[in-house]
């Protein structure tokens, strides 16, 4: 009976087989919620990035611009106006016939002030009565983009880049590598205690990194490499359990009629690996190699650890942060900064989209 | 088994994911061979566990009763429980253990409501453009954290900062949000928003894996949508839910990055921000005494044992899994 009622439902709703004058109702009201929710999703929106419009906006302001408390939110300057060899400034003056003018201020005076009109400066001057401290200056829209350079230069910024892509290129080869081959053995073979590794692989997400720091950081300083790249870089040559995970998610999704056609052929299990799955893998190496670049491009914490005495070797997130604490009270130059830090992984995020809002299928996290 | 999967000759839509083998079948050759292949290729893994994990974990808790130290000259010696007994009299583990649960706590809801709430909205039908604004609402998670905390730093500063500037225009003083002992927490809280795209993303796949029918049963019962979602939505979603709380504990107890960022490790104001991750931080580099910090580090992977326990523990009364959901 339910099932009738819902079915029934469904056909109004659907309006084609019933459609009645007052089924017009019902689309206006769905289109009235679909303008308001989106609205409401519009406005949290705008509140949620508004961040970022603040770091766009301070990035190309002057130190004076951000103390300014009269001036708008965007980069700009008060007007002024070359007059007789003279900076003037720009006011916004309201005149007697109740229009407003935006006027240069030649001549300042206590009741009345002398006033030239910027778009013509050889007419007369015009007084204006009152008081002048009194007028809004007229503020004129001037970025400046040469803070860019000045952080990319404060920053060594070409160096800072070259040092993340470099760890987190060889750290992504290194985890695509050993990520497929253990995906691969606990895909497509039968093994003891493969449930254990299983289990022991998930369990090793959840392990606060603390814990194995300590004697990890005196193993590497007693062999040397406190102060090179090999420790944020080999251990990723042992694979990784999300990584491990997600692949291991899509090779099961894969039909194993191929392989076996292809051990049939007389492939070894590499060259099955390599020929068959790899191929089909596509998306989801893409999506481990793109998660690594992001990962690395973020970490902050062992960069900070085993290269903080090499300022030439640090990552992005790590120089960043030096910047910070070295240029604290310029906070145009720090906001450049960060984003000169966040254009290039912005732009892989425009272009790999799919990956971030889709990604989460592939691995099935909710097991 | 999945031997059985149909040979459909092309690569379809991907199959259901095949729920994990039992227990393997009596060794044959075949299987042996089998087993000994298999061990080959997730032996990199294997080796890195007791390399990276492992060895490293028993290492820690014997360094835990040592004077280890990586500077100095004399030898390390055994010294019993004298580091852990100094742990649980030192008032800095106190009061940085005591910020980290305060914070979490305030913190824990918001970063857990808030992304189920955009999930909710993102997943609405009623939205126009749902995968522009969940490009939109997922953006901030990917910038990068150390240029997100300092975007904060300048947008919550309370004289030129445009949080302020916004309140100040609607009449409200704005508080002082970086420098207050109060408002720290908020503050990190709202920097902790920045950050709950992954949650948000894996709540509007558990929504989206919610069958329409069971939908369509409730609103035959009478149902609003305020009594779907919490009768029908939050049961069906309860494992992704978990598992985004569990995320978030693990990160809380390893919190680092914000407060150093923001307050260069200081702890300003007044300790305010002095996490027990930095107390671990200040004692292995600064003070380089390997020892203590083990400890530290031990006391953290049992707090997180106890806690992720009663959380797993608890999971039987609230988590779901008998809905047989795909994802």
């Amino acid at each position: 009976m339910s099932s009738l009622t819902s079915t029934v439902e469904r056909l109004q709703s659907s309006g084609e087989p019933t459609r009645r004058f007052g089924d017009t109702d019902g689309g206006i009201r769905k289109i009235l919620a679909a303008g308001l929710v989106t609205m409401v999703a519009t406005g949290i929106a705008i509140v949620y990035l508004s961040p970022l419009a603040y770091m766009g906006a301070t990035a190309l302001k002057t130190e004076a611009m951000i103390q300014d408390f009269r001036a708008p939110l965007y980069p700009a300057a008060p007007g002024q106006v070359a007059y007789d060899g003279e900076e003037l400034d720009l006011y916004e003056v309201s005149l007697p016939d109740g229009s407003t003018a935006n006027l240069a201020l030649l001549q300042p005076g206590r009741q009345a002030s002398m006033y030239v009109d910027p778009d013509d400066l050889e007419a007369a001057p015009i007084e204006w009565e009152g008081n002048w401290r009194q007028l809004e200056p007229a503020y004129t829209f001037s970025p400046q983009t040469d803070n860019f350079s000045a952080a990319w230069e404060q920053m060594d910024f070409l160096v800072l880049l070259r040092n993340t892509v470099a760890i987190a290129g060889l750290g992504m080869i290194g985890t695509l590598i050993a990520s497929t081959l253990v995906a691969y053995g606990l895909s497509r073979f039968q093994m003891p205690f493969k449930r254990t590794i299983f289990i022991v692989l998930v369990a090793t997400i959840i392990l606060p990194r603390f814990v194995t720091l300590v004697p990890t950081y005196a193993l590497f300083f007693k062999i040397g490499w406190v102060g090179t790249w090999l420790p944020l870089i080999i251990p990723h040559f042992f694979g990784n359990a999300y990584n491990v995970f997600l692949l291991r998610q899509y090779f099961l999704t894969l039909p194993k009629d191929l392989d076996e056609a292809a051990a049939i052929d007389g492939a070894g299990p590499l060259r099955t690996l390599w020929s068959v799955l790899l191929p089909q893998a596509r998306p989801a190496l893409v999506a481990v190699g793109i998660f690594h670049f992001f990962y690395a491009w973020n970490d902050f914490f062992e960069p900070l650890v085993y290269l903080s005495t090499r300022r030439d070797l640090q990552p992005i997130a790590v120089g960043l942060q030096v910047f910070n604490t070295l240029f604290d009270t310029s906070p145009h130059l720090i906001q450049a900064g960060a984003l000169l830090a966040l254009a290039i992984p912005l732009v892989i995020f425009f272009f790999a989209q799919r990956v971030f809002l889709k990604g989460i299928d592939l691995s099935g996290v909710s097991k | 088994m999945s031997v059985a999967s149909a040979p459909t000759g092309r690569v379809g839509p991907p199959p259901a994911l095949p729920e994990d083998e039992p227990d393997p079948p009596p060794p044959s050759r075949l299987h042996r061979r089998q087993g000994r292949i298999g061990l080959v290729f997730a032996s990199p893994w294997v080796i890195g566990f007791f390399v990276l994990y492992a060895l490293p974990m028993a290492a820690s808790l014997w360094f835990s009763f040592t004077d280890f130290n990586l500077t100095s000259a004399e030898p390390t010696s055994f010294v019993g429980l004298d580091n852990w007994r100094r742990l649980f009299g030192d008032p800095e583990v106190i009061n940085s253990a005591w910020v980290t649960v305060k914070f979490g706590v305030l913190s824990l809801p918001f970063t857990i409501l808030v992304p189920l709430g955009f999930a909710y909205l993102l997943t609405s039908k009623n939205l126009w453009g749902r995968s522009f604004f969940r490009t939109l609402f997922y953006l901030p998670s990917v910038i990068p954290f150390v240029a997100a905390v300092l975007v904060f730093n300048g947008m919550l500063n309370s004289q030129t900062g445009w949080a302020n500037r916004a309140l100040g225009a609607v009449g409200i003083p704005g508080p002082n949000w970086l420098n207050s002992e109060v408002w720290i927490y908020p503050t990190l809280t709202l920097i902790a928003l920045w950050g709950v795209g992954n949650a948000m993303i894996i709540f509007i796949a558990g929504m989206n894996s919610v069958p329409e029918d069971l939908y369509d049963a409730a609103a035959v019962d009478g149902a609003g949508s305020l009594a779907m979602f919490r009768h029908v939505t939050i049961p069906l979603i309860s494992p992704v839910l978990f598992y985004n709380i569990v995320v978030a504990l693990i990160g809380l107890f390893q919190y680092f990055l914000v407060p150093f960022v923001l307050k260069n490790g200081s702890g300003d104001p007044n300790g305010s921000t002095f996490f027990y991750s930095m107390y671990f931080y200040r004692t292995l580099f600064r003070l380089q005494n390997m020892g203590y910090a083990a400890t530290l580090a031990w006391m953290l992977f049992i707090a997180g044992v106890v806690v992720t326990g009663v959380l797993f523990w608890s999971a039987k009364y609230w988590v779901h899994y008998e809905f047989g959901e795909r994802s």
